[in-house]
């Protein structure tokens, strides 16, 4: 699931890295290890990401795991993994909103997100969900709280005014205590610099 | 240790002087117990002797006990002595001294009605006079006994309070789902499981009459708000609002609550009673507002704002009012406590990029850094403000970090195969 996601959201990043000032720096390196999904996703030709420093998708829905362009190899997949893309699986599917280091603004790869989210979410009223805010881990676990929170304040705010109700929805912090990357790097770090759409 | 110093230039020589320690480690429940390890070299101790104590069967338990707590102190160096010497008698104190002990302590436990009665004796050594002569009562409890001796004799022979019969409480995660709080004594040893968890556990809090902890879990997947009761394991909930509930710090008094809720935006300092009514919100700032923490008069609270641009410790009065910046070196300092006797602050300082427990006297302004980690977190004082605990890391392991408020000793806390954070210390129990 966590691959998927990284995958998807690499595709979003290129598509609106056309129209960002901010290059992304950060989700290049994962591209390559998810280029399996790609065979099922029709955006696959974009899947190198928003650097263009990466070659490892060469079209045909192989990947090189070690991330160079010379290698040949062929990643290994376990059957049943959960790392297909599923045909329905759209913007709706993307269930986190990434932010740069030390900022709370929505970035412009988040927008499409937000904007699917909002439409479902006005369709149905009585959906409900969670805005849960995280921070990498560096710094102290109560002022992380309350930098998640921020985090979270702001997707919520985002979608209050995309329509969403706030009674539809609660935003809430992890802070640093629960890491979805325990990576003590930029990639790591960057990864856990999230706020995740929770349906209730 | 020069031959004919009082007690008050020993305590001052000590304050600047590194010192070292010897360990003994009981090793009951090896798997369970925290580790024990001393760091800062030096000679400036107070070397004693601790004569086998007489009377009923589990003396030799209880000297064992006061001889551990003196050697982890820091502050003691235990002659190895073991010749029992009955409190009516007087030990060779020549031959002691020479030995290289500057004072001698020795004395009778017996059971006295439900409880223990010790005859203690002191000697100075140095000086050949009497230190203290005393008749204890102590708890039945060998163990605490032994923690009630030990504060005696770090009394009379340093001056300072001891800190031995108050309660170390942490957090241990032993796996991504598996979190437990425990509470042992002072040097972690003996520790009780109060609270398995699947979810994180942080920011504990003492009572100051060291019956409950305040808490955060996450348990229901959010932060919220918990109060334990340690004898019965009753909990309750005290504030589950919209958003975070966090920081929850008890008053001197006990009977209020200050805490860090996000209920109307970004976090801000509300108090609340036990109960988490009488709720009242403490400050309104442009920006983010948590960690309070009372000084030990209560009339002050400490807490961090970013309202500047940055994380800095702000000082306002528990009564409401005007907040002041009290931290103006570097650009983050979180996590402020102040000392039980008013006259230091400890917190975390970022410098050059690494997290590091710091002192500050609160009358001169001096910041000392007293860490020599990188992710420090979580510092609070021991009862009697000669130590600070804190949370650190090694080798990228969770460990506890006891260490003098001039940083010159340290001691540091660890489990062989899990993290430990989060740690509180209580008020030396009645």
């Amino acid at each position: 699931m966590k691959i998927k996601q990284l995958f998807l959201l690499s595709c979003v990043a290129f598509l609106a890295s056309c129209a960002s000032k901010v290059p992304l720096t950060d989700l290049p390196s994962v591209v390559d290890r998810t280029a399996t999904d790609q065979s099922m996703d029709g955006k696959n030709a974009s899947g190198t990401g928003g650097t263009g420093s990466n070659a490892a998708n060469n079209g045909l829905g192989i990947s090189t795991p070690g991330g160079g362009a010379s290698s040949n190899a062929i990643s290994t997949v376990d059957a049943g993994s959960n790392n297909v893309t599923q045909p329905d699986a759209g913007m709706l599917a993307k269930r986190s909103i990434y932010f740069d280091y030390d900022s709370f603004a929505i970035r412009d790869d988040a927008k499409a997100i937000l904007q699917a989210h909002a439409k479902n979410l006005s369709n149905k009223r009585s959906s409900k969900i969670a805005l849960e805010g995280h921070t990498d881990e560096r710094g102290g676990g109560e002022y992380n709280l309350a930098l998640g929170q921020k985090r979270a304040n702001a997707v919520q705010e985002a979608l209050q005014l995309l329509g969403v109700l706030p009674s539809q929805m609660e935003a809430v912090s992890f802070g640093k205590e629960k890491p979805k990357s325990t990576g003590a790097s930029e990639e790591g770090y960057a990864e856990n610099r999230r706020a995740d759409i929770q349906y209730k | 240790m020069t031959l004919d110093m009082n007690p008050t230039a020993l305590i001052s020589l000590l304050r600047r002087a590194s010192l070292g320690l010897a360990i003994a480690l009981s090793s009951h429940i090896v798997c369970a117990q925290l580790t024990v390890e001393i760091g800062g070299a030096g000679s400036a101790q107070y070397p004693i002797a601790l004569m086998g104590f007489t009377g009923d069967a589990i003396a030799d338990e209880v000297n064992a006990i006061v001889r551990s707590d003196l050697n982890k102190s820091g502050l003691f160096r235990v002659l190895p002595e073991a010749q029992k010497i009955d409190y009516a008698q007087s030990p060779n104190i020549a031959a002691l001294r020479s030995a290289g002990a500057d004072t001698i302590a020795w004395g009778t436990l017996n059971k006295v009605g439900a409880g223990l009665e010790f005859r203690l004796k002191l000697q100075d050594a140095v000086r050949n006079s009497e230190l203290d002569n005393a008749i204890l009562t102590l708890r039945a409890d060998p163990r605490f006994a032994g923690h009630q001796i030990a504060d005696r004799i770090y009394e009379k022979v340093t001056g300072q309070k001891g800190f031995f019969t108050s309660r170390l409480a942490y957090v241990t995660h032993l796996g991504r789902e598996s979190v437990e709080l425990r509470v042992a004594d002072w040097d972690g040893q003996f520790p009780q499981t109060a609270l398995r968890a699947k979810e994180p556990l942080i920011s504990l809090s003492f009572s100051p009459d060291a019956s409950r902890l305040a808490y955060v879990s996450f348990e229901s997947r959010k932060a919220s708000i918990y109060t334990h009761e340690l004898s019965t394991g009753a909990r309750k909930m005290i504030a589950n609002h919209r958003g975070t509930n966090s920081a929850p710090s008890f008053s001197p008094n006990g009977t209020t609550l200050a805490a860090a809720l996000s209920r109307d935006g970004l976090a801000q300092i509300y108090t609340m009673d036990l109960n988490g009514e009488k709720l009242r919100r403490m400050t309104t700032s442009a920006g983010i507002d948590t960690e309070p923490s009372f000084s030990a008069d209560g009339a002050n609270i400490y807490f961090v704002s970013d309202r500047g641009g940055q994380p800095q410790i702000y000082r306002m009065p528990a009564a409401g009012g005007d907040a002041q910046r009290v931290t103006f070196t570097g650009d983050y300092n979180i996590s402020p406590a102040a000392s039980p006797d008013g006259k230091l602050l400890t917190y975390i300082a970022r410098r050059n990029g690494r997290f590091m427990a710091a002192v500050m006297n609160l009358t001169t302004q001096q910041e000392t850094i007293i860490s020599d980690g990188s992710a420090d977190e979580s510092p609070s004082f021991v009862s009697n403000s000669q130590f600070v605990i804190y949370a650190s890391k090694q080798r990228g392991r969770g460990v506890l970090t006891l260490a003098s408020v001039d940083g010159k000793v340290r001691s540091t806390l660890s489990l062989p195969s899990a993290d430990i954070r989060d740690p509180a210390f209580s008020a030396p129990l009645k």
